[in-house]
C-alpha cells in the first residue's frame, strides 16, 4: 500500500511539485491503476526471458558537427526564458 | 463551391491538374470551413498563419509543370492537418500543454520536411490533443476537448482527437496524428474516418515529441483508405535522424482482387466491456468480408488479456524519462523561484497537467529500485511474449479483425474522474503497438443514440511492414476501387 509519504517522495524524485490535494487524489489514482499491473505477476511463462530491454539497440553515428555552426543558434535562443545576448540566463542550483 | 464532402486526395489533384480551382482556392474553402464549424468542434488549437502562402506557391509550381504538360505530386496543394506534438520549423508546437504553450519549433520534423518540400502540401493547422498524447479523449488538453462532429456532447477520441475531427468534418481533407495505444485508430473509429497506426519504424519520428518512444509512430487519417495510403506513401521512409526507422519493404504487389485470410481472436474479444452494439456490428462486417470472398477463420491470442498491464507500466516509464526535459530552463514556461532546483518543481507543477504528472508519478515508482524487476523488466518479458503470439498468428492469417475499440464515443467527462476506465478503452488497439506490427481502423456502421448516428470502427492488423494487405483489405471491405 502506497502513502503520501511515498507519493512525496516520487514527485521529489521527479522535480514536481504538489499541492496537498494533488497528493491525495494521485494516491487514490495511482492505487487500482499499481492494482491492475500486478496482475504480470502471474504470467510465468519464459518465451520473453532473457529480452528484458527489447530488441532495439543503439545505432551510432560518426561523432561529429551534422549541421553547419549557428544553424540552430537563432531559434533555439528566441525559445529561452531568460536570457543575456545569446546567453541562457538560469539560477543558482544551490541557494 | 468545392464539394469538400466527397472531396479525395485523386479528385482534388485532378481537379488542380485540370485547372477547375487552385490551392488558394482550395486552401480557402478548408479555412472557411474551419471558421464556420471550428468555435463548435474545436478541432484546431490554431491555423497557420502561412497557409495560403504555401498554397500560392504550389499554385506556381503547378502552373510551370502544367505548362510543361508534366505530372506533379499527388499532395501538391493538398490541405493537410498537423497534430500539435509535430515540429513545423517556425510555428508554435505546445503538444497542447502550458508547458509550451509559446514554444517555437526550431526545426522540420522529416514528415513536415517530406509533406512540403518533396510534395507541395499545404500545412493549415495544428490540431487539438491530449497533453504530450497522453489519453483518449482530447479531454486532457490544457486547451480545451475536440468535440465529435457526430455529436458535440461526445469526445472526438484520443490522444489525436483534433486531427480526426478536423477530417470529419472537412476542416482538413487529411492530417497527420501519432499514435502510442491507439491515438490515431481510436479517434478515427470515433469520428467515422480511416486512420492508420504504421510499422514501428515505418515512419521517422524525428521532430515529433516524445511519449513512449518505444510504441510512437506517426501516421495518416482520411476519408478513403487510398488518401490514407497516399499520405502514408509520402511520409513513409528510412531516415538517418531516427535509428529505429526502417528501409522501405519489399514486398510484390497485392494483386487487385485479392482473397484474403482474416483471423479472428473470439478468446480475446470477450475479455468483457465489449459493448452489444459493437460486436453485433463486428459480427455483420465479418459477414461481408466472407461474402467478399475473404476466409474467415479463429486465432488464439492467449496473451494479450495481459496488454494494458504490459502497456500501464512501460510507457509511464518512458513518460517519466522523456517528461524530464519540460523543466522550464532552455524553453517552455519557467516559473520563479528561490533557485535553480526550485524552478524545476515550480515550473513543472505549473506547466504539466493531471494525466501527464500521474504517469510522470507512475513511471518514477515502476522504475525505481526495489520495483524495477518486478514491474518494468517483467512488462518487457511479456511485451515478448504478446509479440509472440502474433507471430504465431501471422503463420495462418493475412490479417486479424477486431472492433476498433470497444465502445462508441462517450460523453465528454464520462471517465475523466476514472483514469483506468479510459485506459481500458484502448484494449483492441494497444497490443498492436507492443507487437510493433501495422494496423488500420475503417468505419463500419453507426450506432444510433438519441436520434444521432455514431460511428463504429473496425480494426485491421497485418504483420510488420504489411502496410500493402491493411490497405488491400480496408478498400476490398468499403468497395473502394483501385
Amino acid at each position: 500500500m502506497l502513502e503520501i509519504k511515498d507519493i512525496e517522495h516520487l514527485a521529489k524524485l521527479a522535480r514536481i511539485e504538489l499541492s496537498d490535494a494533488e497528493k491525495k487524489s494521485l494516491l487514490n489514482e495511482i492505487e487500482p491503476i499499481l492494482g491492475y499491473v500486478a496482475q504480470l505477476k502471474e504470467v510465468t511463462s519464459v518465451v520473453g526471458e532473457g529480452k528484458v530491454a527489447g530488441e532495439h539497440r543503439n545505432v551510432t553515428r560518426e561523432d561529429g558537427p551534422v549541421t553547419a555552426s549557428e544553424t540552430y543558434t537563432e531559434a533555439i535562443v528566441e525559445n529561452f526564458p531568460e536570457k543575456e545576448k545569446n546567453y541562457l540566463k538560469v539560477k543558482k542550483i544551490l541557494s | 463551391m468545392i464539394d469538400l464532402k466527397n472531396l479525395t486526395v485523386k479528385k482534388a489533384h485532378d481537379a488542380l491538374a485540370k485547372g477547375e480551382y487552385s490551392a488558394v482556392e482550395l486552401t480557402q474553402a478548408y479555412l472557411d470551413e474551419i471558421q464556420k464549424k471550428d468555435k463548435d468542434i474545436h478541432a484546431y488549437l490554431a491555423v497557420y498563419d502561412n497557409a495560403l502562402i504555401q498554397a500560392k506557391f504550389a499554385d506556381k509550381v503547378i502552373a510551370e509543370v502544367r505548362k510543361a504538360k508534366k505530372d506533379f505530386p499527388l499532395l501538391m496543394g493538398i490541405p493537410v492537418a498537423v497534430k500539435d506534438n509535430i515540429l513545423v520549423k517556425g510555428q508554435i508546437a505546445s503538444s497542447a500543454s502550458k508547458i509550451l504553450e509559446n514554444y517555437k519549433a526550431a526545426y522540420d520534423a522529416t514528415v513536415i520536411e517530406k509533406l512540403q518540400r518533396e510534395n507541395g502540401a499545404v500545412l493549415i493547422g495544428r490540431t487539438n490533443m491530449d497533453e504530450f498524447a497522453m489519453g483518449g479523449s482530447t479531454e486532457n488538453s490544457a486547451y480545451g476537448p475536440t468535440k465529435n462532429p457526430h455529436d458535440i456532447s461526445r469526445v472526438s477520441g484520443g490522444s489525436s482527437g483534433g486531427s480526426a475531427a478536423a477530417v470529419a468534418s472537412n476542416e482538413a481533407l487529411i492530417a497527420l496524428g501519432s499514435d502510442t495505444g491507439g491515438s490515431i485508430r481510436q479517434p478515427a473509429s470515433f469520428c467515422g474516418i480511416v486512420g492508420l497506426k504504421p510499422t514501428y519504424g515505418a515512419v521517422s519520428r524525428y521532430g515529433v515529441m516524445a511519449m513512449g518512444s518505444s510504441l510512437d509512430q506517426i501516421g495518416p487519417f482520411g476519408k478513403t483508405v487510398t488518401d490514407a495510403e497516399i499520405l502514408f506513401n509520402a511520409i513513409k521512409g528510412q531516415d538517418k535522424m531516427d535509428s529505429t526507422s526502417l528501409p522501405d519493404a519489399k514486398t510484390e504487389k497485392i494483386p487487385a482482387g485479392k482473397k484474403f485470410t482474416i483471423g479472428v481472436p473470439r478468446d480475446f474479444l470477450t475479455m468483457g466491456g465489449l459493448d452489444a452494439d459493437v460486436m453485433a456490428n463486428f459480427e455483420a462486417s465479418l459477414k461481408k468480408l466472407k461474402d467478399l470472398g475473404h476466409t474467415i477463420v479463429e486465432v488464439k491470442l492467449p496473451n494479450l488479456k495481459y496488454s494494458l498491464a504490459v502497456y500501464y507500466v512501460i510507457v509511464p516509464a518512458e513518460v517519466s524519462s522523456n517528461m524530464a526535459r519540460f523543466d522550464g530552463m532552455r524553453y517552455g514556461k519557467r516559473v520563479p523561484g528561490k533557485n535553480g532546483i526550485e524552478e524545476y518543481f515550480l515550473s513543472r507543477e505549473a506547466g504539466l497537467g493531471r494525466e501527464v504528472k500521474r504517469r510522470i508519478v507512475i513511471g518514477t515508482y515502476v522504475l525505481s529500485s526495489g520495483y524495477y524487476d518486478a514491474y518494468y523488466n517483467k512488462a518487457n518479458i511479456v511485451r515478448e511474449i504478446i509479440k509472440n503470439d502474433y507471430k504465431k498468428a501471422f503463420e495462418k492469417v493475412d490479417v486479424i479483425a477486431t472492433p476498433t475499440a470497444p465502445n462508441v464515443a462517450f460523453t465528454l467527462g464520462e471517465k475523466v474522474s476514472d483514469p483506468l476506465a479510459m485506459y481500458l478503452e484502448d484494449i483492441f488497439t494497444v497490443p498492436v503497438n507492443l507487437a510493433g506490427v501495422p494496423a488500420i481502423s475503417v468505419p463500419s456502421g453507426v450506432k444510433k443514440i438519441g436520434g444521432k448516428d455514431l460511428p463504429i470502427g473496425l480494426q485491421f492488423i497485418a504483420n510488420h511492414s504489411r502496410e500493402d494487405t491493411l490497405f488491400a483489405v480496408g478498400k476490398s471491405f468499403l468497395g473502394e476501387k483501385e
